[in-house]
C-alpha cells in the first residue's frame, strides 16, 4: 500500500548490532520533516512516534489520505509550532511505512522478509533514527518527544545519547513495561498469530492477510487506551441505528459497531508481522534493568531538561509510572518538571484536544528555547 | 510579597542549588532567577499552578510535600524555602523534618498569628480575625495549623533545629528578631522569616 506514495527516506549503510545480537545494514528509514531548520541548527525537534504511528505527524498522511496521527499538537503554531521548530519524525525500524520491517520485500525471495526479520527493541529504533542527526548534520537537538511508545523511546534516548538534545518530553510513558502491558499485548498477537492466514507470518501481504486477527488485536488495544468513563459517556449503552435489541450477534451497541469500525481501518494501513514485532520491542522495555535496576543511572550522564507528562484517566501507563520516571530525575538533581494533566480521554488523550496539555507543551517549548539561548546555556 | 522575595534572596548564596517548596506559580523562583545565579526547583499541589509555572519553563514537579519531598535525596540543595505554606499542612513538624532532611539550609516564611491586629480582632470582636495574609474565614480556610513567631521559635528550640537568623517583616519594614526582642517583634511583624539548618 505504501508503495504508491514518495517517501523520504535514508539508507543506513554502516551496520547497526541489534540486541537479539544479529547486525543489520543498509537498510531504509523512511522520514518526514515539518518546518525548516534554521542558520544555526539549534531548533530541531525528533518526534517518536507509537505503536501504531508512522512519520506523518502532522498533515494528510498522503498514505491513508487521513491527518497525521499528530496533527492537533504538530504544525504552524500548534504545541509543536513548525513556524518555530524543524520537527523530524520517523518511522521506526519493524515498521510498515517504509523503513526496514517485516514487510520490506526480500530482493532475493522477492517475498516480504516477514518472520525472518529480526526481533528489535527500543533501544534498535533509537540507534537507527540516531543517524537522522548525521543526515541532516544536527549537532544537538533543541527536544526529542513522544507519547506512549514514543515516550519509551525519548527515555531510551536520552540514556544513549546524553548529551544529544537540550529538552525531553517523554509523555503518557513508562521505564519498565508492566506485566499489565505485556499482557495485553500477547492478546494482541496471539489474535493475529491465530488467524487461519497468518501462517506463521508468511502470508504474501496481498491476497489473504491476517486482517481478522489483526482486526481484534487493534479493537482489543483500542479499549485500553480509553477510560471507562470516557466510553460510558461517548457511547453508554447506545444502540446502533435500531431500536430495540435484535437477539443476534450483530453490532448492536454503538461501542460494538465503533470497535469493529476502528479494526476494519487499521487493517488497511497496518502490517500484522509489524504489529508482532513492535509490540514485542515495547514489551522487552525495560530501562531500569538496563541499568542494573538504578532508572536513575540511565541519566547520570545527561544534562537535559525533562518535562514529564500523565493524564489523571491513563490506566495503561499510568501517573504512578511516569512519576517513577521524575522520581529517578530528582534523585540525580536533573532539571526535571512534571505535571499530570486532568482528563477523560485515557491512554489516547496524548493524540487528542487537550487544550492544557497542548498549550502547556507550547508555552514551555518557546519559553524554554528563548531562556535557553538568551541565558547560553 | 516583593519584600519577602528580596529577604529570601539576600538569605540565599550564589551558584546554590535551591528548591522551592509550595512555589505557586512560580513568582518567586523567576524573582530568584533574575535575580541571582541559582539552580531553582519548584513542588507545587495545585495544577492549575502547575501548569503556569511549566508554561514559564520552570523546572516544577506537580506534587503534594507532605508525600512527595521523600521522593528528593538527603542534602540535595543547597537550600530548601517554604514561603508561607507551613500552617497549610497536615503534619507541619514532619514536613519540617523533611525540608531539614533534603536542604543543607531551609527558608521558612511564617504568617505571624501573633500579629497585635490578630490579637485584637480575637479580644475585641471575638471572631476569628482575617488579615491581609490570611484572608481566610474560619469555615474554609487552608490554614490548618497557625502558629506565631514566638510558636516557631519555640518549637525550633524544642526539636533542636539550629535557628541562624530570624528576620522579621512588617509592610516594607524589615528588621532582625533576637532573643532579646522576640516578645515585641511577635506583636509587630504580619511575616517572619525564618534560616534554619539541622
Amino acid at each position: 500500500m505504501s508503495n504508491f506514495v514518495k517517501m523520504k527516506s535514508i539508507t543506513i549503510k554502516q551496520p547497526l548490532k541489534l540486541d537479539c545480537g544479529k547486525e543489520i545494514s543498509n537498510f531504509p528509514l523512511a522520514y518526514e520533516t515539518y518546518g525548516n531548520l534554521n542558520e544555526k541548527k539549534d531548533n530541531a525537534i525528533l518526534i517518536f512516534h507509537a505503536l501504531t504511528g508512522d512519520q506523518f505527524a502532522s498533515d494528510i498522511n498522503p498514505v491513508t489520505n487521513k491527518e497525521g496521527w499528530w496533527n492537533y499538537a504538530v504544525g504552524p503554531g500548534k504545541a509543536f509550532d513548525t513556524e518555530k521548530f524543524f520537527v523530524i519524525c520517523a518511522n521506526v525500524i519493524g515498521g510498515c511505512m517504509g523503513s526496514y520491517g517485516p514487510a520490506t520485500i526480500d530482493p532475493v525471495t522477492n517475498k516480504p522478509i516477514a518472520t525472518n526479520f529480526p526481533v528489535i527493541t527500543i533501544n534498535d529504533m533509537v540507534n537507527a533514527q540516531y543517524n537522522l542527526l548525521d543526515h541532516f548534520k544536527i549537532e544537538k537537538l533543541f527536544a526529542v518527544a513522544g507519547g506512549s511508545m514514543g515516550g519509551m523511546q525519548v527515555l531510551q534516548f536520552v540514556s544513549n545519547f546524553p548529551n544529544k538534545a537540550k529538552v525531553a518530553l517523554p509523555i503518557a510513558c513508562t521505564a519498565s513495561h508492566s506485566a499489565q502491558n505485556i499482557a495485553f499485548n500477547e492478546l494482541g498477537r496471539q489474535a493475529i498469530m491465530s488467524d487461519i492466514n497468518w501462517k506463521d507470518g508468511l502470508y504474501d501481504g496481498n491476497t489473504f492477510n491476517p486482517d481478522k486477527g489483526l482486526a481484534v488485536a487493534r479493537m482489543a488495544a483500542h479499549i485500553t487506551y480509553l477510560s471507562k468513563k470516557g466510553l460510558q459517556e461517548k457511547f453508554g449503552r447506545n444502540l446502533q441505528e435500531r431500536s430495540d435489541l435484535k437477539f443476534s450477534f450483530d453490532a448492536d451497541f454503538q461501542i460494538e459497531s465503533y470497535l469493529r469500525y476502528q479494526g476494519s481501518v487499521f487493517v488497511d494501513r497496518f502490517d500484522a508481522n509489524s504489529y508482532l514485532y513492535i509490540t514485542r520491542a515495547m514489551d522487552y522495555f525495560d530501562l531500569t534493568k538496563q541499568h542494573g535496576g538504578n532508572l536513575s543511572s540511565a541519566f547520570k550522564n545527561s544534562k537535559t531538561k525533562f518535562f514529564v507528562i500523565s493524564f489523571t484517566s491513563d490506566w495503561l501507563y499510568p501517573t504512578s509510572e511516569n512519576k517513577d520516571i521524575v522520581i529517578a530525575l530528582n534523585a540525580l538533581g536533573s532539571d526535571v518538571g512534571f505535571i499530570e494533566i486532568k482528563t477523560d480521554k485515557g491512554h489516547d488523550s496524548f493524540l487528542l484536544d487537550v487544550p492544557d496539555f497542548l498549550s502547556t507543551i507550547k508555552n514551555y517549548l518557546n519559553n524554554t528555547y528563548l531562556n535557553i539561548n538568551e541565558r547560553r546555556i | 510579597m516583593k519584600e519577602e522575595f528580596k529577604v529570601i534572596s539576600e538569605l540565599i548564596d550564589e551558584k546554590s542549588r535551591v528548591l522551592d517548596v509550595g512555589c505557586g506559580d512560580g513568582v518567586l523562583m523567576e524573582y530568584l532567577t533574575k535575580n541571582k545565579v541559582v539552580d531553582v526547583r519548584g513542588l507545587e499541589i495545585s495544577k492549575e499552578k502547575v501548569k503556569k509555572c511549566l508554561s514559564n519553563g520552570l523546572a516544577v514537579v506537580e506534587g503534594d510535600a507532605e508525600y512527595d519531598l521523600k521522593q528528593f535525596p538527603d542534602l540535595s540543595f543547597d537550600y530548601v524555602i517554604l514561603s508561607q505554606t507551613l500552617q497549610a499542612f497536615m503534619s507541619p513538624e514532619n514536613v519540617i523534618k523533611d525540608l531539614l532532611r533534603v536542604g543543607k539550609k531551609v527558608i521558612v516564611t511564617i504568617p505571624n498569628f501573633g500579629h497585635w491586629k490578630v490579637r485584637v480582632d480575637l479580644l475585641f470582636k471575638g471572631e476569628m480575625p482575617i488579615t491581609k495574609n490570611l484572608p481566610y474565614e474560619w469555615y474554609n480556610t487552608p490554614n490548618l495549623h497557625m502558629c506565631t513567631i514566638q510558636d516557631f521559635y519555640n518549637f525550633c528550640n524544642n526539636k533542636r533545629i539550629n535557628i541562624f537568623k530570624t528576620i522579621s517583616l512588617n509592610g516594607q519594614k524589615t528588621s532582625k528578631i533576637t532573643s532579646s526582642n522576640l516578645k515585641f517583634k511577635n506583636l509587630i511583624s504580619e511575616l517572619g522569616i525564618f534560616l534554619l539548618e539541622k
